[in-house]
């Protein structure tokens, strides 16, 4: 959003095009360094991906990336034109909460929600891929997403709580 | 003390609604999908993005400063320093020696030194990084007990604080004596949401800032003077804060925003990455104590002995409470007839440290308890009983002189948590993950030992020491656009993802009987709320809000009387009508609205405190909150590495009014106590900061976070509102403590530093 670049000896810039969320998003003169979760919140108007460390450590802008869960804050902009790239905006795009996020909201596992989106984008990325994940399994499955609050106590219930509910819902 | 004035409570035939269950939190559902704006979300059209330069040295004189080859970056627009200042040029929380930007020397790793504008944030990243600085590096002064006696770093000296209490008969000697020393490393409060917000010119020349912060007025004030504007051309608004846990009870990035935005003249806005987080809050304070304990034959404590040096780095913050707690708790919460305790807070070129959950009472706490064990082993005695035996109880005096008037129920906490069921014993196929060193696949069943460890911790609700501790509320009651009554909740008080909002609507419903409560955005607009700090907001910006309604109701009240040609003495208000004591006439709430809205303004003091005298005697305290804890890990000796399997914990919080809030805050407490005890230290090389990362500090993951097993004391505190104490800190305060006991039992080391490292363990001289 803003068009400005830095300039000095590397201030090569790009234009391209991103697929976020099944949309195709331009990126105007771009200053190529930029990674795709600042091109995602300040270029794209999508800011629900989260930037507590922009270096890989802590999973708050985890999306996917042509389905592999990624850190957004670690793959350039410019490189993930062409790819599929999935957001915390496009999990509901009607705007009904999903199964995950309604758990987190009834079991308690959101305080100050920083870590949140990020946490539920890997939820949703572990059951896709394992519906039958133990709780052990969601552990080390987010053991990459951090946070501070609640001590990971009401995330792994509302975890549970989505599990039962799908095993009710299939049978 | 005397208990505080409080409206009469209202008296109803049913509960209050809302209060007492699990009220979801309004926030969460736009916090799980991404849209709730935190304070590094926010965007406005033509925004410059600020970067701080910051001291590579933890003491240096700065011999010249050029910020040419900054400005002559192109998009750069301004460059600020010292120089550059037309206010005040220190502020700080209780003492105003923390420069803006350094001037002339430089005191800590990572003090700002400049900031910069410009358009784009990696262009202000290099910008800041072209100022030229010549530094002429010094000898850093980083050994906090060296500090008590080497030459000033700072014209205000190096101690910040000396506090002694002294109590009972100083000749006093127990039969049985133990004595120790303890050290606590440095802890980062390591909240997520960094550091960050959008200041923005207006026209009077003011400024608004929208930022993360835990208390809006006080920041407005050291803003202002730094800007040399009136408070009220300084405007602050909460944005989305991600966390605090006390890392934003100080300023950081608040100034140097609405400088640039002044300067510029244009919106600034400014995000700390990581690295620069760890340099721009305060952090918990090292420590280093010596303990000497004396007890009775059967048990008794006679005395504790205590000195202290807290290391408050090269800025004063917050350490004169800080230390001030550590003090009048260090014995733990049991009855000790006689104490000598020293305690020092100073200054070091270390970086600056204040408040952090549990503010003091951890550091002492680790301490005292790991004494107690100590003692316990000295007298035979089984560690619970020696605990339940000197448990402190309402009436008893604290080594302060100070009477508790409120509740203790620190015997009802140890029984309480030692009753709590234990886990299962480890597995031989137990899975490789829950093993100590886990994803390493390092640990094997067979070599790993079991440990289980308890503690007892207390602290302090609210400010002490004589602040005039308050809360403001505005509550207005309206027909709303439905024409039904909406409740409108004015405070400025800052929800960091505690639930205050949940329990501030809550009250609102439970006092007017309406279903629609709006909680405004907390902004200086109205009076101040204090600090989200102190485990104090569900008590005074709770207080506040029922005092607001209750005023909102006796106009109600008058209003329905004169109606039915009643006194207001004859009518009640019950379930959103307003009826007669006898039931059989009543007025809706929404005719009674009829006729205008009705707004009420109110503050909640606390109960006067005092100032602790020259012998740390005084009543310093309002409130007090209890927790015991007890921790079972599994240790692989010769690795060294601890898995906690659980903690057990049984707290004292007067009465629950949101049972899942309070579930919340027990466990992310425990968890950040767990941190300390074998995770988390900010390490220092000669004053710098040698891992400012979370690859290099760690907190705890979801595979290193036991299940914690709770249960909770429900005696209603006295003169605070529905007697519900508040609940954040205890559970960080002794948790720490009792994982240390339980490694201390599972590997039979001394263990006498947290946080614990794999090499205390593995390479400890066998016992």
């Amino acid at each position: 959003m803003t068009d400005t670049q830095p300039t000095g000896a590397d201030q090569a810039t790009d234009s391209y095009t991103l697929s976020v969320n099944g949309r195709d998003l331009p990126v105007t003169d771009a200053w190529i360094g930029e990674s795709l979760l600042y091109v995602l919140r300040e270029r794209l108007g999508l800011p629900g991906s989260k930037n507590a460390c922009e270096q890989g450590e802590c999973g708050s802008c985890s999306v996917l990336l042509d389905g592999v869960l990624v850190a957004a804050c670690c793959v350039l902009a410019a490189d993930a034109a062409g790819s599929d790239i999935r957001t915390v905006e496009g999990l509901s795009p009607s705007g009904e909460l999903t199964d995950v996020q309604r758990a987190f909201v009834e079991q308690g596992a959101v305080q100050c929600g920083f870590c949140i989106p990020g946490m539920i984008v890997a939820i949703h990325d572990l059951l896709d891929r394992r519906p039958d994940a133990d709780e052990l399994a969601l552990r080390e499955a987010i053991s990459g997403n951090l946070c501070r609050c609640t001590g990971y106590g009401r995330i792994f219930a509302a975890f549970h709580a989505v599990k039962e509910e799908r095993a009710r819902a299939s049978t | 003390m005397p208990a505080p004035s409080l409206p009469s409570t209202f008296t109803r035939k049913r509960r209050a609604p809302g209060l007492g269950e699990s009220v979801l939190r309004p926030d969460a559902p736009a916090k799980t999908k991404g849209q709730f704006a935190f304070s590094s979300d926010l965007y406005l059209e033509g925004m410059l993005w600020g970067a701080t330069l910051r001291s590579p040295h933890p003491s240096a004189r700065i011999r010249s400063l050029d910020p040419a080859p900054a400005l002559a970056i192109g998009g750069v627009h301004a460059v600020i320093t010292n120089d550059d200042l037309w206010g005040s040029r220190t502020y700080g929380l209780e003492h105003h020696d923390q420069p803006v930007f350094a001037d002339q020397v430089v005191r800590y790793h990572g003090e700002p030194v400049a900031a910069v504008a410009a358009d784009h944030p990696e262009i202000a990243r290099r910008a800041a990084a072209a100022i030229a600085v010549d530094y002429e590096v010094t000898e850093p002064l980083v050994d906090a007990e060296a500090a008590l006696t080497a030459p000033p770093i700072h014209p205000d000296g190096n101690l910040f604080r000396h506090l002694k209490i002294r109590f009972g008969d100083p000749g006093a000697q127990g039969e049985v004596t133990v004595e120790g020393d303890y050290e606590v490393g440095m802890q980062d409060q390591a909240f997520l949401g960094p550091e960050s917000g959008l200041a923005v010119p207006s026209e009077d020349g003011g400024v608004e800032l929208y930022v993360a912060t835990q208390w809006l007025h006080v920041d407005r004030d050291q803003i202002a003077a730094c800007l040399n504007l009136p408070r009220e051309k300084v405007r602050l608004t909460l944005a989305g804060t991600g966390g605090a846990f006390g890392g934003r009870e100080d300023l950081s990035m608040q100034i140097h925003a609405c400088l640039l935005a002044l300067v510029t003249r244009r919106p600034v806005k400014m995000v700390y990455s990581r690295e620069e987080s760890f340099f721009g809050h305060v952090h918990r304070h090292p420590a280093r104590l010596w303990y000497r304990h004396h007890a009775t034959a059967e048990g008794k404590l006679v005395k504790v002995e205590a000195r202290m040096v807290f290391d408050g780095g090269a800025y004063a913050s917050s350490s004169t409470a800080v230390i001030s707690n550590a003090c009048a708790f260090a014995p733990g919460p049991y009855y000790v007839p006689n104490a000598h305790v020293d305690g020092y807070a100073v200054r070091t070129n270390n970086p600056p440290c204040g408040a952090m959950r549990g503010f003091g009472a951890v550091q002492t706490s680790f301490a005292a308890e790991a004494q107690m064990d100590r003692l316990a082993a000295a007298l035979g005695m089984d560690q619970v009983e020696l605990r339940l035996a000197n448990a402190l109880k309402q009436h008893d005096q604290l080594i302060t002189g100070q009477v508790i008037i409120g509740t203790a129920p620190v015997a009802e906490c140890i029984t309480a948590c030692r009753d709590l069921p234990l886990p299962e014993p480890l597995a031989a196929d137990a899975p490789a993950l829950s093993l100590p060193g886990g994803a390493g696949l390092t640990a094997e069943v067979r070599d790993v030992r079991r440990g289980v460890g308890f503690a007892v911790g207390f602290k302090n609700l609210g400010f002490s020491e004589g602040f005039d501790d308050y809360s403001t509320a505005r509550v207005r009651l309206e027909l709303g656009p439905d024409d039904q009554p909406l409740a409108t909740v004015h405070v400025a008080t800052v929800e960091v993802g505690q639930g205050f909002t949940t329990i501030a609507m809550q009250i609102a419903r439970a006092e007017l009987g309406v279903r629609e409560v709006v909680v405004q955005t907390a902004d200086t607009q109205v009076g101040s709320a204090g600090s989200t700090s102190a485990s104090r907001q569900t008590m005074m910006s709770g207080g506040a809000i029922q005092m607001a309604c209750s005023a909102v109701r006796e106009v109600l009240l008058e209003r329905a009387a004169l109606d039915l040609h009643l006194a207001p003495a004859d009518m009640v208000l019950e379930e959103g009508e307003l009826v007669t004591r006898d039931g059989t006439a009543g007025v809706p709430l929404a005719d009674a609205l009829k006729a205008g809205p009705i707004e009420a303004t109110r503050e909640f003091h606390h109960a006067p405190t005092e100032p602790l005298d020259e012998n740390g005697q005084g009543n310093a305290h309002w409130s007090l909150a209890f927790a015991a804890h007890r921790a079972v890990v599994d240790v692989d000796p010769e690795l060294g590495l601890v898995k906690v399997v659980q903690v057990a914990t049984a707290q004292d919080i007067g009465r629950a009014l949101n049972p899942l809030a309070v579930t919340g805050q027990v466990e992310g407490g425990i968890a950040q106590g767990i941190g300390l005890a074998v995770m988390e230290e900010i390490v220092l090389d000669q004053g710098k900061v040698r891992n400012p990362s979370f690859t290099d500090y760690l907190i705890p993951t979801a595979l290193d976070m036991p299940p914690v097993v709770q249960t909770w004391i429900e005696q209603p505190e006295r003169g605070v509102p529905y007697g519900a104490k508040g609940v954040g800190e205890p559970p960080t305060v002794s948790s720490t403590g009792a994982v240390v006991a339980a490694i201390r039992q599972a590997t039979g080391l001394p263990l006498r530093r947290v946080p614990v490292r794999p090499d205390d363990i593995a390479l400890a001289p066998r016992q």
